[in-house]
């Protein structure tokens, strides 16, 4: 039998060959990218500047110029306040910073690095997985920094269960929305643009929402509009699991959420991604 | 490596392309291109900008769907089987496709491992073609600080980490200086001597001759010619022999005897008073030897004798009769966004 001869395994194997990446492909394809863009920060550190300046100058900024009369109308000062705001923050922190997935992905598309991984045989969701996986790791930096800061201002840490949990849950809603900014990055043609539109997606979301203040104040058709904001629901979740108070409902809506945004975007991201031309 | 015969035609064609067409709207980037690249050989695909040479690399490659028609790669059908043809190819994009802010020894580690090497074996991959690509002493530095050279060798480094057997380089040396030029087809005929097939694009018949064996000439999204490239020099008038005598008033009466010799190609050769040379087309090295001998037999001394190959323009005014399809924009800014035509 000569070489070349095909035996049956090798016929098998050629049949049942489809170029199908196994889960284990698909990991450690998605392990070097994430590799790849930790690389990025630490040859340009200053990418990080955002993730850590934004929780301290938020957290000063609503803790002392709005803290004292918002917390007035709460009924506990300036401390009342600080223990209502810092859980806002976590979720306001989780979709602010998932639109950097969105612009550092558009620049990655305007160089020929992403023809290349386009070209090879991996997984073209492995590309997006490892920007969600990094967003995310700046993410828990940015809340670590934030939850310094909080302590700092004032803030009582009652229960780090809680806490963490509450963590956990921003990162699933996080991971969700990075999928939108993600969609965002590949059709859209530049950073900038993707930027624009990230804010005015972001505007309504944070400030329409329980993060900052109460919504027992605000007119009735707003508070309809509260009252289904995901960010809402996010922050009364985080505030019951971290300070106390009825979580459940919360936590449910805003998994809800998170499921369907990402069941809905996560494939429409990779499929924009796999035809992009 | 054993490598099975994969190719279900059974022939030996390793890009294989049947009325491939795409269009954008209005414009026909391919309109039914027919080629074949046969294994282990170079194929030079020559034209202008907008002709549709990425076009077709972009759809060899996978990056692309087209509109209709057919290809395969290594026996690997475009549109059915991208997944394995992902396997077998390597692609080194107009624009340097490496990740700028990653150093060069990390940019080839990350592509070993998206190819499934193991950890060690990356490594090792990675070291050994930063050797032999001249890249060892800069490889822990970001690629941003490479010259334009040295991230094309990097980029070519890239394409060969997975062994590709057919390898896509698509206009590797636009916008390099001369002597970088010259490092770049070095390393690139370095590559073909391993017995990969290439296709190659380029806007320069220099360039398709320094590389390729076979020649494909495409404008307008057609392929207008196609052949061994010295049948296609020969088409075109083969080189242009510049002769510059000491004594310009010798040039009217070189040309003329040399034409009256017979000594000169497909066109009869002509005077250029401007730079003080008379032009002899010629088509072989027979010829080109006749001519020095002539000017040696009339006593004329001359200061310099070169030979030039006909320029893009030249050939598409002897194929078409009409000159390269506008816009000609010969050395494109890096950072020019890709329009993909």
């Amino acid at each position: 039998m000569s070489a070349t001869t095909l035996s049956p395994a090798d016929i098998k194997a050629e049949i049942k060959d489809d170029g199908r990446i196994p889960l284990r492909g698909h990991l450690r394809h998605t392990g070097a990218l994430v590799r790849r863009n930790l690389l990025w920060i630490r040859q340009d550190p200053e990418s990080m500047f955002d993730a850590l300046l934004m929780p301290v100058v938020f957290t000063l900024l609503f803790v002392y110029v709005f803290g004292g009369s918002i917390g007035q109308a709460l009924g506990g000062g300036q401390d009342g306040y600080v223990q209502y705001v810092i859980p806002g923050m976590i979720a306001m922190m989780s979709m602010t910073l998932s639109q950097g997935v969105g612009t550092g992905f558009s620049q990655d598309f305007n160089s020929g690095v992403m023809d290349r991984f386009r070209s090879l045989p991996i997984g073209r969701g492995s590309v997006l997985f490892a920007k969600v996986s990094v967003e995310l790791v700046r993410m828990l930096f940015a809340t670590t920094v934030l939850m310094i800061v909080a302590v700092l201002v004032g803030f009582d840490i009652n229960s780090w269960p809680g806490l963490f949990a509450a963590v956990g849950l921003a990162a699933v809603f996080a991971s969700s929305i990075m999928w939108v900014f993600l969609t965002l990055g590949v059709i859209l043609k530049n950073a900038q643009s993707v930027q624009a539109m990230g804010f005015l997606v972001l505007f309504p979301l944070q400030f329409g929402s329980s993060i900052f203040a109460p919504t027992a104040s605000m007119p009735g058709w707003l508070q309809a509009f509260t009252d289904y904001n995901p960010l809402s629901t996010l922050a009364d979740a985080a505030r019951g699991l971290m300070v106390g108070g009825p979580v459940a409902h919360d936590l449910w809506v805003t998994l809800g959420w998170s499921v369907a945004i990402t069941a809905v975007m996560a494939p429409v991201a990779i499929h924009k991604f796999r035809t992009k031309s | 490596m054993t490598r099975i015969d994969k190719n279900p035609s059974g022939g030996n064609a390793a890009v294989s392309v049947r009325g491939l067409v795409k269009h954008y709207g209005e414009t026909k980037a391919l309109d039914g291109v027919d080629l074949d690249v046969r294994e282990g050989t170079v194929m030079g695909v020559l034209g202008p900008n907008g002709a549709g040479k990425t076009t077709l690399v972009r759809i060899l490659s996978t990056l692309l769907s087209p509109d209709s028609g057919q290809a395969t790669v290594a026996g690997y059908d475009v549109i059915r089987q991208p997944r394995q043809l992902r396997r077998v190819i390597g692609l080194t994009g107009q624009y340097a496709s490496v990740d700028e802010k990653l150093p060069g020894w990390e940019n080839l580690y990350m592509i070993g491992r998206l190819l499934d090497l193991p950890r060690k074996d990356a490594r090792a991959r990675a070291d050994e073609l930063l050797e032999r690509f001249s890249l060892t002493d800069a490889a822990k530095r970001p690629a941003s600080t490479y010259s334009g050279g040295m991230r094309r060798r990097l980029d070519l480094a890239a394409s060969m980490i997975g062994q590709p057997s057919v390898l896509f380089l698509d206009e590797p040396t636009t916008g390099l200086d001369p002597r970088t030029r010259n490092e770049v087809w070095t390393e690139i005929k370095r590559m073909v001597g391993d017995g990969v097939t290439v296709l190659l694009t380029t806007q320069y018949m220099e360039e398709a001759e320094q590389l390729a064996s076979e020649l494909t000439v495409v404008d307008h999204g057609k392929v207008i010619a196609g052949g061994a490239i010295e049948e296609l020099k020969a088409k075109v008038g083969g080189r242009t022999l510049r002769v510059r005598p000491v004594d310009p008033l010798q040039l009217r009466p070189l040309a003329a005897s040399l034409d009256e010799l017979g000594l000169t190609g497909l066109a009869a050769s002509t005077v250029d008073t401007e730079r003080g040379a008379v032009l002899v087309p010629i088509l072989s090295d027979e010829q080109l030897t006749a001519v020095v001998g002539a000017v040696i037999a009339r006593g004329i001394t001359i200061s310099s004798v070169t030979t030039e190959l006909p320029s893009l323009d030249e050939v598409f005014l002897s194929l078409t009769g009409h000159r390269a399809s506008a816009p000609q924009d010969e050395t494109p800014a890096p950072d020019l966004q890709e329009v993909a035509v």
